[in-house]
């Protein structure tokens, strides 16, 4: 597989780590209401889309970025690469 | 200066280099290295600042550039190794940190690597055999980190086609100039 | 013996004699020839016996569609079973053995299953081998087992060297024969960076087999004026003898080039074979197509082969199976064989037409709407039997046989994805279809495109069209002229009538047997090819799966397009595991780690272990210790009296700066570390978001902003992929920077009751690190030996007064030679992993085995150091009910009721007089150690409330070696329980 790396260009998936679904960007807060049942969600409820899927990958043997990469389970088309901590900013996480 | 003697990655008192067909090996023992990254926020100040101390701008990412004394390496999203001679570099994340206060985080890294420098005719077939990335299509002042024999390396274009560097972890110095060799062998 | 059916012309080099073997009978053939080829000019038609009958076989192809010559080549350890003696290139001295026969290959015994074939009909190994059941593994499996298989492997380690390798190129060309040489002048006279690769050691493809002229040109001629304009162009890379092995995702290829195989042995440092990995833009499939027999009674005789190919060897290896034939074809280009065999001076006998409208294409016997019924000759074709359209049958006397059943895209490498083969009534065959792999086009015959000027111009155009879609513009090479016949074919799968017709040789799949599974209710044609076994021999079925779908259409009245399709996965044809190994083989099967101290202990004799990739020392024996646990023990008790010294430099240490670095870590270790002083260090435990311990580890605070992390070895890149993690995607603002510094120092741990004096000789006299000025847990910049940099923490694994030292990396080997010298006058020791291990149990420290993934904080005894105050992975989660129950596991210690009695790591705790099974498990020995300390073995395990039954005595069951050992409960610090000596 070719991972098209937003900063590096398509790069060989033996290159990266993969992680799961990028949900894991939505952690939780912890002083929530029922911070235990979103947290149980967070780490154990996953989709799994026959289709378009964002998921984490690591660029280990690369740059140390964390990218979201989003992947037709079906057909193995990858349609796009993104920086993890960009995405993370757009939804909302800070410091 | 302490009376303690340094060895080489390799293990030897002096670098080491081997000449297989037409390619070289050449251990490269005399740079001091430092990891360089930027501070959150302070991106502006930081290139600055490294201007000044450098006399280049940090380069863009898979690519590195060489100023005077320093050289610089993109090696991620706001980091950089920074190069210099070891002889007037000892202490080099010190001088670096002194240069660059607090709009970069400076970490020592000269005993963290071995590099080998490969040159000659067949350093194309000898990099087409070790790494992923296309190498036949970097330009000096390409840099990229990738994989070679299941070792994590920086690959440095210094001359395109004729001249790279490979820098992998010290602890992988051995197992990496063999490597080299053996494909070196293979090619030749 | 001379090479009887040798005939003139040809593409062999016949100043260049080869001499070489088979069966142990000696040959001469010429440089060009293939092993089939130049056994076929020597006579020799027989060359192997199938699988399941042991019939005798002759080539039935001039390619690596091959599916019954197959032989083993060399001897001893370069032994190689099942190779294509079609695709085998000659070599002086080349030793070939026939296979699958015993006691030779002209009497075989085992040919007596030929003679049972009513009982080997499909799935015959289901209904044969089912009872009684006690007779599968004694009986029916050794038998099988001895009877089946092909070649025999050697059992020797292969001498053989293998490389691997990375390509990128615009386009690659998969198949050099007149589509893909098109394509590569298209595409290489455009400035494109182009692969062109063939399996063939010559390339030019089917224009070597033909007799019909390019432009001016003959078809060989011309492929080499073009290969070599392209050897002249620097972006153009030829691979010959290079098998485009699989399309994998996203451009990626593998290609296998055999680069010895045509020699007797490597060149020394050589490889024998590249994988290479190649990345394409795009790829432009011209592999060609691959003939197709009709089935008939006993059409698998020696001497009978496909039509195409019989020509292949008459005009490019100038040899014949025999010098009289009869041609046996449902489409013209049968005829085309026919008028060059009889140019080239055979005799033909006959060509046997099926279709009622036969062409006059020679001057020969054509015999339209006729078919050959059955072929005569077991070890050898001497006659064949012909029925004529009037019902007349006649045997005709004849030594060979070409069939042409039509021909088959090689549509293989299309459906490596999700693509589909179609079926294209016109030519009556599978053409690419569905969604083929990304950046994939098909040209020439593999595109259904069967005539020469149709390949060469598709060729062309599929290059234009390619380059196009990279945004580079390209002409179309000027092309010759070139036989544009169109297809003109009746379909004809199979003769019907009495007696045995094969569809796939190999496997020794017969139309009865597709008849059969048939009826028997096998619908799906996946389900008939796992139950026939049609087209899973090592063919994949190249010239067998699309005959046995058409059978399986007529008897099921359906059409081929309704019956299904055949797919095919990669590899294209065998790949020797040998080359996906490539160089990670025995002592490079993985690099190695050194550690800075490695060669001073290689010199002491030391004995290493793996340590993930590390090699670390596990112990340094010393003359007169025969038993490993002498030096260990001895290791262990001198450092406990005096001093010992370890190289810690494999432990994980990650930089963390930042003005945000403390709160970072606040977030990822549950204790806190924002008010930890600088120049001191603090224990922190780090667990997944889950609540389970994730690693553990000392962190030292440099500065305000700069702390230093260390890790366990085995986790140290899995922590640093999480801080990452939680740096990036979780708290992308945080001002925290990350950078690995574990091979930047050399660090050694120095333990004992003497180490402070040790290193008092080494760190420099300006440096005050007695007990007042450089407390446990503080840690600073030094300088030793004279002024070299150095940093020093004062933290202890071992439980002893104890420092971590650390220099840059390349004065390590320099520091543990002066730490050694230093240490003489205290009789100080180095130790290796095994005592370390020892002290750390002795302590009752965790390491992996306790932070085994399903451990939480509260297990390890650490549940009061999660702090409920602030936010950090895996503290919501660590309060999960069902983690924090009364009868939770604990870690404590064990020792055996019996001080001389052994323990057993991953022993289960049962109580006394209860069942040892798993309902009354009550926990597990995680870590054994024999303490020289207590003169007992030592144990840390996971007891359910464990810490309030202290004293209580339990059987440690060991079920698996069928052992138990009496243990009473004990502290897990069995030694310095108060934790004195490290304060001193």
């Amino acid at each position: 597989m070719l991972i098209p790396h937003p900063l590096l260009g398509p790069r060989d998936a033996q290159e990266f780590t993969y992680l799961g679904d990028a949900s894991l960007i939505d952690r939780p807060d912890w002083q929530g209401e029922d911070a235990a049942a979103a947290f149980h969600d967070y780490l154990y409820q996953r989709d799994n889309p026959a289709g378009l899927h964002r998921e984490l990958w690591f660029h280990e043997q690369g740059d140390r970025s964390w990218l979201v990469v989003t992947r037709n389970t079906l057909t193995h088309e990858i349609m796009g690469a993104e920086l993890a901590r960009d995405v993370a900013r757009a939804r909302g996480r800070g410091k | 200066m302490s009376e303690l003697r340094p060895i080489t990655a390799l293990g030897a008192d002096a670098p080491r280099r081997d000449t297989i067909g037409t390619v070289t090996i050449t251990e490269v023992d005399d740079r001091a290295i430092a990891s360089v990254a930027s501070r959150a926020g302070k991106g502006k100040a930081f290139e600055k600042a490294a201007k000044t101390l450098f006399g280049i701008a940090p380069p863009q990412p898979g690519r590195w550039d060489g100023g005077a004394d320093y050289a610089l390496i993109w090696t991620g999203p706001d980091q950089w190794f920074a190069e210099a001679p070891l002889a007037t570099h000892e202490d080099i994340a010190t001088l670096i940190k002194a240069g660059l206060g607090d709009t970069a985080s400076v970490t020592e890294q000269t005993g963290g690597w071995c590099a080998f420098e490969l040159s000659g005719g067949a350093v194309g077939a000898v990099m087409e055999r070790l790494v992923p990335v296309d190498a036949a299509r970097m330009q000096a002042g390409h840099a990229t980190r990738s994989f070679a024999e299941h070792m994590g390396v920086i690959v440095i274009c210094r001359e395109a086609g004729r001249r790279f560097t490979l820098m992998a972890p010290r602890s992988f110095a051995g197992s990496l100039h063999h490597a080299l060799g053996a494909v070196a062998r293979s090619v030749a | 013996m001379t090479q009887m059916n040798r005939i003139s012309g040809g593409l062999i080099d016949r100043s260049k004699t080869v001499n070489f073997s088979f069966d142990g009978a000696r040959y001469q053939g010429h440089a060009g020839d293939t092993l089939a080829s130049a056994l076929l000019a020597n006579g020799v038609r027989l060359m192997g016996r199938s699988f399941k009958y042991h019939r005798p076989r002759g080539p039935i192809s001039a390619g690596s569609e091959e599916p019954n010559a197959l032989v083993e080549l060399r001897g001893g350890a370069r032994r190689e079973p099942n190779t294509r003696a079609t695709v085998a290139e000659l070599f002086e001295g080349l030793d070939a053995t026939s296979q699958n026969r015993w006691p030779s290959l002209g009497f075989d015994l085992l040919a007596v299953n030929d003679m049972l074939s009513p009982f080997f009909a499909a799935g015959f190994y289901y209904k044969t081998f089912m009872w009684p059941k006690a007779f599968w593994e004694k009986l029916y499996e050794p038998i099988i087992r001895r009877a089946a298989g092909l070649g025999s492997l050697s059992g020797e380690v292969d001498p053989d060297l293998y490389d691997k390798g990375f390509r990128h190129c615009d386009l690659l060309i998969i198949g050099a024969g007149p589509a893909g040489l098109a394509a590569a002048l298209t595409a290489g006279r455009a400035g494109a960076d182009v692969i062109l690769a063939d399996e063939d050691f010559r390339m030019g493809g089917r224009l070597l087999a033909e007799t019909f002229s390019l432009g001016d040109a003959g078809g060989s001629d011309w492929a080499d004026g073009v290969l070599a304009e392209l050897a002249s162009l620097p972006n153009v890379r030829l691979m010959t003898r290079t098998t485009v092995l699989g399309a994998f995702d996203h451009g990626i290829y593998g290609a296998l080039e055999r680069n010895a195989d045509h020699l007797p042995v490597a060149p020394a440092g050589k490889p024998r074979q590249t994988l290479w990995r190649i990345y394409a833009r795009r790829a432009l499939l011209c592999a060609g197509a691959t003939e197709r027999p009709i089935a008939f009674r006993n059409n698998d005789r020696p001497g009978i082969m496909m039509a195409g190919a019989l020509r292949a060897y008459a005009n490019r290896w100038a040899a014949v199976p025999g010098r009289e034939a009869v041609i046996f074809t449902n489409n013209d280009d049968g005829h085309r064989t026919a008028q060059d065999l009889a140019a080239a001076g055979l005799r033909i006998a006959a060509v046997v037409d099926s279709r009622k409208e036969a062409p006059r294409s020679g001057d020969y016997p054509i015999h339209a709407g006729a078919v050959v019924i059955d072929a005569v000759g077991r070890k050898g074709l001497h006659s064949v039997d012909v029925r004529r359209s009037n019902g007349e049958v006649s045997r005709i006397p004849c030594t060979t046989l070409g069939v042409s059943g039509g021909w088959n895209p090689n549509v293989h490498l299309t459906c490596h994805q999700r693509g589909r083969p179609e079926w294209d009534a016109g030519l009556a065959a599978f053409v690419p279809g569905g969604v083929l792999p990304p950046g994939m086009t098909v040209a020439g015959a593999a595109q259904g495109i069967l005539s020469t000027a149709g390949a060469l111009a598709s060729g062309a155009a599929g290059a234009v069209a390619a380059l196009d879609a990279l945004g580079r513009k390209a002409k179309p090479a000027d092309l010759p002229r070139a036989e544009d016949a169109p297809v003109s074919l009746t379909p004809l799968w199979h003769v019907p009538g009495k007696g045995r017709a094969w569809i796939d040789p190999q496997n020794d799949v017969t139309v009865k047997d597709v008849k059969l599974a048939h009826k028997e209710g096998y619908v799906s044609v996946e389900h008939l090819k796992r139950y026939t076994t049609l087209g899973m021999a090592t063919d994949q079925g190249k010239t067998a799966n699309v005959t046995g779908l058409a059978v399986m259409a007529q008897v099921s009245g359906k059409s081929i397009p309704e019956t299904g399709t055949t797919i095919f996965r990669p590899p294209y044809t065998p790949v020797p595991i040998a080359a996906f190994a490539g160089r990670s083989a025995g002592k490079d099967f993985r690099p190695v780690r050194l550690t800075p101290s490695h060669k001073w202990a290689a010199e002491q004799g030391a004995v290493f272990v793996e340590v993930g990739m590390w090699l670390r020392a596990q112990w340094f024996p010393r003359p007169g210790e025969t038993h490993w646990r002498q030096s260990v023990d001895r290791e262990v008790l001198a450092t406990r009296k005096s001093v010992g010294i370890c190289d810690v430099t494999t432990l994980g240490k990650i930089d963390v700066q930042g003005t945000d670095a403390a709160e970072f870590l606040n977030r990822v270790y549950v204790n806190a570390f924002g008010k930890l002083a600088v120049g001191k260090v603090r224990y922190g435990l780090m667990l997944r978001e889950d609540g389970m311990a994730m690693d553990d580890g000392t962190t030292a605070r440099l500065a305000e902003d700069h702390f230093v992390m260390t890790t366990t070895t085995a986790n140290a890149v899995g922590v640093f992929r999480h801080l990452e993690f939680c740096r990036q995607c979780l708290w992308p603002d945080m001002d925290v920077q990350l950078i690995s510094t574990t091979e930047a120092w050399a660090q050694y741990s120095v333990a004992g009751p003497n180490a402070r004096k040790l290193l008092q000789k080494i760190v420099d006299p300006g440096h005050d690190i007695s007990n007042e000025a450089f407390p446990y847990m503080a840690c600073g910049d030094i300088t030793v030996c004279g002024g070299l940099r150095a940093r020093l923490f004062r933290i202890s694994f071992s439980g002893e007064l104890a420092y971590e030292i650390a220099v840059p990396t390349r004065y390590g080997d320099g520091l543990i030679r002066a730490m050694v010298k230093a240490g003489q006058e205290f009789d100080a020791v180095v130790y290796g992993t095994e005592a370390l291990g020892v002290m750390r149990i002795e302590k009752g420290h965790p390491a992996g085995n306790e932070l085994n993934g399903t451990t939480t904080a509260l297990n390890l005894g650490m549940g009061g150091m999660v702090s409920k105050k602030k936010d950090c992975i895996g503290n919501t989660l660590s309060e999960r009910e069902g983690l924090n129950r009364d009868d939770a596991l604990n870690l404590v210690g064990f020792r055996p009721v019996q001080a001389g009695d052994p323990l057993a790591a991953g022993s289960h705790f049962i109580r006394k007089g209860a069942e040892a099974v798993a309902a009354n498990d009550e926990g597990y020995l995680t870590s054994v150690a024999y303490s020289p300390h207590l003169q007992s073995m030592i144990g840390l395990g996971f007891l359910a409330a464990g810490k309030s039954r202290l004293g209580e005595v339990l059987r440690a069951v060991n079920p698996v070696e069928g052992a138990e050992t009496l243990v009473e409960v004990v502290s897990p610090h069995f030694v310095d329980p108060e934790g004195e000596r490290l304060r001193v």
